[in-house]
């Protein structure tokens, strides 16, 4: 029986897990996307992480084909999208089953009952069901029928297909979890209006099944309690919701304009690089020119071409991808062309696991070129910082005339935050080398004393006619050379001007202590987790321990040594088989580092950090 | 297409100071030759040229240009070009390469470069033979052929550059033999007047390890007899005696002779480049007595960069979307406080 409750007073709550997992074609990415705006339209800080499968749409009903979206928001800082879940909310058996490990105990299931069939249970391998054996009992499980509550909300409603009656089943759910924790429907509806534009009778049947689930809630004796969470605290200003991806590509925006250059993108599709070509097509209005090629080496290579013709160029891929593009990043290295690869890594070797987030390409990015072939190397570490990176990895192409490797991954690729908005106003100043014409014996391998970044004299330029290429160049004139002290001065030349981009990039900084008995070490996309880890030692009181996190891996900040020689145990965590540690290793002697890798697809969770810091406390 | 030159140049400014280090005899010496003398001609500025090349003998070319150039890495210069092309389309953008580079490690490139019709020149120096790696079998060696890769004859089917080229939609190509410059240089020409990709299949003698491979249809002795030059309007005729001719016998061409059996000139087939449908231009790409030379198919064609440019256009006029903040600070933007 329904009895309508009134006057519920909201809990509060500081943060909150949750996960939304169906079929690959349950709309869960869409279900979960509006949950996390609307929270962070209210004010809270949020993290988000999508998980879905390779294939696009797996067989119905089955595990591999469950897709998921979780998001983590509170009204404190949020840096990852959390653990284990306060509230999982299950649109079929197979959802079920594969996400119940990540259930807090005592904490609530929302199943919607009409997918629990015979069929479903056993293609979820289910010998029984789970929700009339008791298995569940640690648990709160508020069994919804939510298939036919939708239908019988959309009776009347004129012109809707079965299938498209089936599909809002999402909506229902959206509307349950939008009066437990106290969110209104305003924003999802202003959605439907702009995503249905031309179709009132869709916009009108979502609105109705996103109501009647967010009414059932409310009459609902089986949901004790609303929940709330208040506002985070957050520095003033104009934000957005923005995914990693988006952010990459927007990073790229900002630098073309600031640098007075057209941006060229010469790629090819490849999961989890694709969004930013996605997102890059649509800027034909400032003039992006985006070149989907024939396969990654085209990509590149046109790249190389228009750099060479003088466009801010980029290329964007993952790992298998790069190891593709290795002869032509060499190419763009020795002739000293600006350009930015953007790698967002996935679980490899080989295709691996292109779904799933890894670190594992860091010693391809350092190495993966025949000869010696140093590149700058850079790593966002979270979805907004993105753009930075973007903006950071054009600038210093631009202005060194080197190539850089971006690396992202796929959990900040894929995941979305809270992005301050940069206005391109208040982003640093980019000079580009571009020649405009001839000085007295002028040549193209003329370096600036500095940075020994050469000039980048382009095609159409009266009088600065001249030919690069692979093979080895004479040092003053830039003709072939195959003069064997050249070659090495030649050789030291490029590294030189590696190295020397330290001079330009900040200082490594210390989270939490300067000094102590244990750094915690992380590069790139771990950031969140590590961050969050550490931190939770601190609020209990630890106070020896520091975190330290690089962006800038080649070259590594000025200051590296002297931070890690304030600790008097370091631990480095990547998920690889430990990577960096050993560039570390390679850099820097006479310290004790250990290492905690994770290899298996997803990020690191908060417990098994906790758990490693103390354990190598107490030794 | 790139901007008129008001400078008269001479082949002399095209040259660069760099010494021509290819094999005493090559018929390299000839394409280079020949391009150094087609471009005062052309009326483009020196700075609006471009050469880029892949990896091989032939790839050597830029250097020797005084241009810009680059020479890239094996089979990707089709990609390099695209990019310069499209970065900047008043350039006049060239492609150098040679059968192992276009065809075996650069095939992909090859055919996606000349179905997208982006307006680049493609030089293809063809040998039927690696030169560079010292003598192996290349995608255009012949079966049979003994190489150091394959000492009791190549059992590879060859591609035949044309008709893998009309294929892959090039809308113009042309052949020529490596000693014949004076219609070289012509075909450089028209090759830049055209708009659009076109392929310039040179018969190029490499004397160290294929010498004499297109003896028999380039040599000053037998070129008359042995090659039907086409132009654009004119009849199928070719020999010494100006009396050979080309008729279509059924689904096939055949050679006649004008006088006997009743054939008139009337009767010989008239050359249109222009024609889209590409069968008697793959016809004409096949045949081997007489081997078809001079601009085989030259169809006119909207071009990769004219689209892009006119959609670019039409996003600028309709797009509130000015500068990037325009865009960052669209849609959904909250303000804390």
């Amino acid at each position: 029986m329904i009895t309508p409750k009134n006057n519920h007073q909201p809990e509060v709550l500081e943060a909150v897990v949750i996960r939304f997992v169906g079929d690959s074609g349950d709309g869960m990415q869409l279900t979960g996307t509006q949950f996390s705006d609307t929270s962070a339209m209210f004010g809270n800080d949020i993290a988000t992480f999508p998980n879905y499968p390779s294939e696009i749409r797996a067989p119905q009903g089955s595990l591999y084909g469950v897709s998921g979206f979780q998001v983590h928001i509170g009204s404190v800082e949020i840096s990852t999208p959390g653990d284990n879940v306060d509230l999982l909310v299950a649109m079929n058996p197979a959802g079920l089953k594969t996400n119940l490990h990540a259930v807090k105990p005592g904490h609530t299931i929302i199943v919607d009952t009409d997918s629990f069939t015979k069929k479903n249970l056993e293609k979820a391998q289910y010998e029984s069901n789970p929700l009339e054996d008791n298995s569940l009992e640690n648990y709160r499980v508020i069994e919804v029928a939510m298939t036919s509550l939708t239908k019988e909300s959309l009776k009347g409603v004129e012109g809707l297909d079965n299938k498209t009656i089936t599909r809002s089943k999402n909506m229902f759910a959206l509307g349950m979890v939008y009066w437990m924790y106290d969110r209104s429907t305003e924003h999802t509806e202003a959605f439907f209006n702009k995503k249905f534009k031309s179709k009132p009778n869709v916009i009108e049947a979502n609105k109705k099944v996103l109501k009647a689930g967010f009414n059932y809630a409310n009459t609902l004796e089986l949901i004790p309690t609303a929940y709330t969470i208040s506002p985070a605290k957050m520095d003033p200003g104009t934000y957005r919701i923005i995914m990693g991806n988006t952010a990459t590509a927007w990073g790229f925006l900002a630098a073309a304009e600031k640098s007075g250059l057209e941006l060229f993108l010469g790629s090819y599709p490849i999961t989890p690089a694709t969004d930013i070509l996605h997102e890059l097509v649509k800027h034909k209005h400032f003039g992006v020119k985006a070149f989907q090629a024939e396969d990654e080496i085209a990509g590149i290579a046109s790249a190389i071409g228009a750099s060479f013709a003088g466009d801010l160029a980029i290329t964007t891929t993952s790992g298998p991808g790069l190891a593709l593009k290795g002869e032509a990043l060499g190419l763009a290295m020795m002739v000293e062309l600006p350009l930015v690869v953007v790698n967002v890594q996935r679980g490899g070797p080989s295709t691996g696991l292109p779904t799933k987030t890894e670190q594992s390409d860091l010693l391809q990015a350092m190495y993966g070129r025949n000869g010696e072939s140093p590149v700058i190397v850079l790593a966002a570490s979270t979805p907004a910082n993105c753009f930075d990176f973007a903006y950071q990895a054009a600038k210093l192409t631009l202005e060194h005339m080197t190539p850089v490797i971006l690396l992202t991954d796929g959990y900040i690729a894929n995941g979305s935050a809270p992005w301050k908005i940069h206005s391109v106003n208040d982003m640093p100043e980019i000079k580009n080398r571009i020649v405009k014409k001839p000085t007295e014996n002028w040549h193209a391998y003329d370096r600036d004393e500095d940075t020994l970044a050469r000039n980048w004299p382009v095609p159409g330029t009266e009088g600065l006619e001249h030919r690069i290429g692979g093979l080895e160049k004479d040092r003053v004139t830039g003709n072939v050379s195959y003069v064997p002290e050249n070659h090495e001065y030649m050789t030291h030349i490029r590294a030189e001007k590696i190295r020397r981009v330290q001079n330009y990039i900040p200082n490594l900084e210390t989270e939490f202590a300067e000094t102590g008995d244990l750094l915690v070490i992380g590069w790139g996309g771990t950031y969140g987790s590590l961050h969050s880890a550490v931190k939770n030692m601190r609020d209990n009181g630890n106070k020896k321990i520091g975190f330290a996190h690089f962006n800038y891996i080649n070259p590594l900040p000025k200051n590296t040594k002297e931070v890690l020689a304030k600790f008097r145990k370091i631990l480095v965590c990547e998920l690889n088989n430990g990577q960096f540690a050993k560039i570390l290793k390679i850099n820097f002697n006479g310290f004790e580092i250990t290492q905690f890798n994770k290899i298996q697809g997803l990020p690191f969770g908060n417990q098994e950090l906790i758990q490693k810091f103390n354990q190598l406390l107490v030794k | 297409m790139a901007t008129t030159a008001e400078k008269k140049y001479t082949f002399k400014d095209f040259a660069s100071d760099q010494e021509v280090r290819w094999c005493p005899g090559c018929d390299d010496y000839v394409i280079l030759r020949s391009m150094q003398k087609a471009l005062p001609d052309m009326g483009v500025k020196k700075e609006d040229v471009v050469f880029i090349s892949g990896i091989g003998c032939s790839s050597r070319f830029p250097y020797y240009m005084n241009t810009y150039g680059m020479h890239s890495i094996h089979g990707r210069a089709p990609g390099i070009a695209s990019g310069v092309k499209l970065a900047n389309p008043d350039l006049s953008v060239w492609i150098i390469t040679g059968d192992g580079d276009a065809m075996a490690i650069g095939g992909n490139h090859f055919i996606h470069v000349l179905r997208r019709n982006i307006d680049l020149n493609i030089i293809l120096f063809n040998n039927e033979i690696y030169g560079l790696t010292k003598g192996q079998f290349s995608p255009t060696s012949l079966v049979g052929q003994k190489t150091k890769s394959s000492p009791y004859g190549n059992i590879q089917q060859p591609f035949q550059p044309g008709e893998l080229a009309i294929g892959a939609q090039a809308r113009f190509f042309a052949r020529i033999g490596g000693n014949s410059p004076k219609e070289m240089s012509k075909i450089f020409i028209e090759s830049h007047n055209f708009k659009g990709t076109s392929l310039i299949e040179v018969l190029q003698n490499c004397v160290i390890f294929n010498d004499g491979c297109f003896k028999n249809v380039t040599d000053k002795a037998v070129r008359e007899d042995k090659q039907l030059y086409l132009t654009h309007g004119e009849p199928m005729i070719f020999g010494k005696e100006k009396n050979k001719g080309i008729v279509l016998n059924g689904l096939k061409l055949e050679v006649v002779t004008i006088g006997e059996n009743g054939i008139t000139e009337k009767d010989i087939l008239i050359h249109d480049a222009k024609e889209k449908d590409p069968t008697l231009h793959q016809m004409l790409v096949r045949l081997s007595y007489p081997i078809a030379t001079g601009i085989i198919r030259a169809v006119d064609d909207i071009t990769l960069e004219e689209r892009m440019d006119a959609l670019t256009a039409e996003v600028k006029v309709n797009s509130n979307f000015k500068k990037t903040d325009d865009l960052f600070f669209s849609g959904e933007t909250y303000e804390v406080e």
